[in-house]
């Protein structure tokens, strides 16, 4: 197979139509599409997770085992962005043969060119498979984890080299720019991207339709349109994986809204914390301007468009829209009451469209497979696909696509494999910080905007983590509160004070102080928060207090009326015993004991003294027996 | 006072131009209801300009009419709801929604003086030495917050008063500094302000006057430093520092000499010129 040829040169339709067919058989190979004459390619993950599990240097090794091999020319090894299953990384596909191989290190590339390319033996140790419960043994897209999935804003992450703009043009890149370019009205794009359903992917669940609409409508000769990628939930990796994996989608998408608009100028907004999507994203953009699809007259339509990034300063709020909007003005970024609303008064009080990263990836599949296609996906007012970041206690950690309607069960025990260690499924926590807490109980519910709503948490950006058993609730909401008084901007009274008084309380609960009117307090408090509040960080700090106490609202009754943590988390409430069987007298807990409050002779057995304990687990953690006790 | 208020709303001046050019110039003024009292203002006018306007009071602390509305106190808000809303209420702040035709506002229902009492004694606890807070707090029937009270208390409720007045002056010497709880009014790294000139505008617009300074024919210290003052040549007074005098001449294109007499001197020049010219005549 020849080199590619970069785009160098501005392309014009016919170029760029010759560029989509040459390689459009590969891509739909490594896709897992039907295709013919697909030449043999090894996909390498260069997410970030894989990239820190060293998955470069497995893509090195791959070449030179290749060259090793004799097979340099026609064997190509493909950095592909994000694979989804970071559990298992780093990933390396072998196409068109569908073979995933995981957890490969530098001797499992030797051995993937040397027994599935050299002898045409798939090499059953590395491969990922999965024994599904009738004893079918499951493997590569088969597993439940891919299978389940349906992928279109992520349609091309871990398919294509994101820094190879014809890979992206051969996926129908810029199909549906040319479109709205030469064939549709911008009333048409905005009717199918109201018809498709397509809401906010940042959270909030608006119209995205409504919002093209507003701002077209808006009067004004200058107009922006911009990205909101400040991901800031812990534990949230969607828009990060998006613009490293796919960048020119999120380009597409704006440019085909800068059309519609009238806006000629975009702004994508990435948080500091990102170095890699920046670095992608600038390399897409400059391929995309050096192609002729950025610039002036975009395929000689006479639209003109470009983008610039703007780096956050990592600031939380700033992935608050009228936040994020002063910080690209250079201002510090704190929240505005809307109305005006961006669509009117938005970057330096002009017009301005504003939607998060993955909203954007999904805009130019809606125009080109139609607006039913995407509406016939998910429920009845959330159509299409979220993503999801699968965090905390589960075995497949990592980012999945999955249409809007499916059950938590599914996401936690199919996609996700189950509850590792043993443990059950307790709760899961949706929307990041600013979300709430979904009991197992509710694992059935299909999830949406509005079940989520229900639920008393949020959708928000697409943060998922999975709780199990040994989570303490209100140690949890402590948690995320923490974050959130911390990252408050503090303008308005109720986030700045209000939400420092209930991590008051709660570190009160936590510590066994409390008395049972803070709970009232809390709740009261909580509510008001929520409604007084500025902006959507304030409204939405109380949601994951509000929602535990509304679903294990035992635990935290268990905490002020007996001075217990159920979970065994909250070391202020645990009693330390030494279990006399177990212990073997090594006086290692004697030894890290900072208040002196254990005795005992060597080989022989040590007591606590309850008087001395300050409960800070030291002994627990240092005793190779197992014998220190906490409840 | 008059029943019509200006045109001044959360929009900025863009947005008011906008509309002039949409209604042709001509201003439309819109009727809404305030506590079922019937108000009449400009189109561009805030729900609170039309509240001040026919004489009903919302509290405030961090509005100033020299300054853009900011709606970070949370004290003003209100309820709006229109006829089409189908008896949807929400919560806005007064001090930037735009009165609109149609608008039904309750300044008082029971919602917002629930919600005011919250804002209330979330600031008395930061603030329980503050007369203004205090005063404001038992109009509302709150004699000590029912939080824990802040172990550092203070008088700034971090109104924004005084950091929005030096930047609408061009000055922009203070700012607010660090996030959430740890959040304070502060010149740039806490040392002596370079770029103050020592004008004084914020310790005057704020309300609850915690901004210290000393100022005597000497001269004037303020956020830690000294300012020299410019004296009248005339009556020797003492009235403005030699950087006012130079940020002002920087900026109206005057000479720096028109600064040294003051006001009142400055005033009785021209009466005499005044005097002299019709004498003259």
């Amino acid at each position: 197979m020849g080199e590619i040829a970069p785009a160098a040169a501005p392309l014009d339709r016919t170029a760029l139509a010759e560029l989509r067919l040459r390689l459009a058989e590969n891509l739909r190979a490594r896709a897992g599409e039907p295709a013919t004459g697909a030449p043999r390619e090894l996909l390498v993950c260069a997410g970030g997770a894989c990239i820190s599990c060293h998955s470069l240097a497995v893509a090195d090794e791959l070449e030179s085992a290749l060259a090793a091999s004799g097979r340099a020319g026609r064997v190509r090894v493909v950095r592909v962005g994000c694979m989804g299953l970071c559990e298992a990384g780093p990933l390396v596909v072998v196409s068109p043969d569908g073979v995933y191989y995981q957890k490969v290190d530098r001797e499992g590339a030797r051995r993937i060119v040397a027994e599935h390319l050299g002898a045409g033996q798939v090499v059953r140790e590395l491969e990922l498979a999965w024994d599904a419960p009738d004893g079918r043994r499951l493997a590569g897209r088969e597993v439940p984890f891919f299978a389940q999935q349906v992928k279109i804003a992520l349609r091309n992450c871990g398919v294509i080299d994101p820094a190879a703009i014809e890979e992206y043009v051969a996926r129908d890149g810029y199909l549906a720019l040319e479109k709205s370019l030469f064939e549709l009205s911008a009333d048409d794009v905005i009717a199918d991207i109201k018809s498709s359903g397509l809401r906010g992917r940042g959270g909030a669940g608006f119209p995205s339709g409504m919002k093209w609409q507003f701002v077209r409508e808006a009067p004004g000769d200058e107009k922006f349109v911009v990205c909101n990628g400040d991901e800031g939930d812990p534990g949230a990796f969607m828009d990060r994986s998006l613009l490293e994996g796919d960048p020119h989608s999120i380009i597409e998408g704006m440019a085909i809204a800068g059309r519609v608009t009238g806006a000629s100028r975009g702004f994508v907004y990435v948080r500091a914390e990102y170095p890699l999507a920046i670095e992608r994203l600038g390399n897409a953009l400059a391929a995309a301007r050096r192609a002729g699809l950025l610039g002036e007259d975009i395929l000689g339509s006479g639209f003109g468009f470009d983008i610039e990034i703007r780096i956050g300063a990592g600031a939380f709020v700033c992935g608050e829209e009228t936040a994020l909007l002063r910080s690209i003005e250079g201002k510090r970024g704190t929240p505005q009451p809307r109305p005006p609303f961006p669509a009117q008064h938005g970057l330096w009080g002009k017009p301005t469209l504003i939607n998060n990263v993955e909203t954007w990836a999904s805009v130019a599949p809606i125009l080109l497979r139609g607006p039913k296609w995407f509406a016939a996906i998910g429920t009845g007012r959330s159509k299409g696909t979220k993503v999801f970041a699968l965090a905390g206690a589960i075995r497949n950690t990592g980012l999945v696509e999955v249409p809007m309607g499916i059950s938590l069960r599914t996401i936690v025990e199919e996609i996700g494999g189950g509850i590792p260690n043993g443990r059950s499924f307790k709760a899961a926590q949706s929307g990041g910080p600013s979300g709430g807490c979904i009991p197992a109980a509710a694992a059935d519910v299909a999830i949406d905007y509005e079940s989520l709503q229900e639920l008393g948490s949020i959708m928000g950006s697409g943060g998922l983590i999975i709780l199990d058993d040994r989570t303490c609730m209100v140690e949890l909401a402590r948690f995320f509160l923490e974050f959130l008084v911390e990252e408050s901007c503090g303008k308005c009274p109720p986030c700045r004070i209000g939400t420092r008084v209930m991590l008051n309380l709660l570190e009160r609960i936590t510590k066994g102080e409390a008395v049972p009117a803070d709970l009232d307090t809390l709740e009261a408090l909580g509510r008001h928060i929520q409604h007084t509040s500025l902006c959507d960080l304030g409204q939405t700090a109380p949601n994951a207090v509000l929602s535990t106490l509304r679903h294990f609202r035992a635990e935290y009754d268990a905490h002020v009326l007996e001075g217990r943590c159920p979970a065994g988390q909250c070391k202020a409430l645990l009693t330390y015993t030494i279990v006399a069987e177990a212990c073997s007298g090594c006086a290692l807990c004697a030894k890290a004991c900072p208040s002196g409050g254990i005795t005992g002779e060597i080989k022989h057995l040590h007591v606590i003294d309850q008087e001395l304990c300050i409960h800070c687990g030291a002994c627990l953690s240092v005793c190779p027996t197992d014998a220190v006790d906490a409840v | 006072m008059s029943g019509v208020a200006p045109a001044r709303g959360g929009q900025g001046r863009d947005d008011r131009e906008r509309a002039a050019i949409r209604t042709g110039g001509k201003e439309t003024m819109v009727t809404l209801t305030i506590d079922g009292r019937v108000a009449k203002v400009r189109e561009g006018a805030t729900v609170l300009d039309a509240a001040r306007a026919i004489g009903v009071r919302i509290p405030t602390l961090c509005q100033h009419e020299a300054l853009e509305p900011w709606g970070g106190c949370r004290l003003c808000l209100v309820d709006v709801t229109k006829k089409e809303w189908s008896g949807w209420e929400k919560m806005v702040v007064s001090c930037m929604f735009p009165a609109e035709e149609g608008l039904a506002v309750s300044t008082a229902s029971e919602r917002v003086v629930a919600t005011r009492k919250v804002v209330l004694d979330l600031l008395l606890a930061r603030c329980p030495e503050a007369p203004l807070v205090q005063s404001l707090a038992r109009e509302y029937g709150i004699e000590r917050t029912s939080y824990q009270e802040n172990p550092e208390p203070t008088d700034c409720v971090l109104c924004g008063l005084c950091t929005r007045v030096c930047d609408q002056i061009g000055v922009s010497a203070i700012s607010t500094v660090n996030r959430g709880a740890g959040k304070e009014v502060a010149p740039p790294f806490h040392e002596a302000p370079p770029d103050c000139i020592g004008c004084l505008a914020c310790a005057e617009i704020c309300p609850t006057d915690c901004i210290p300074y000393e100022t005597s024919d000497l001269g004037r210290t303020i956020w830690g430093r000294r300012f020299e003052m410019v004296r009248c040549p005339h009556c020797g007074r003492a009235h403005i520092t030699k950087e006012q005098a130079t940020f002002y001449a920087g900026r109206g294109g005057v000479p720096e000499s028109y600064f040294l007499a003051c006001d009142a001197c400055k005033r009785k020049q021209m009466a005499k010129t005044f005097t002299s010219l019709a004498v003259a005549r």
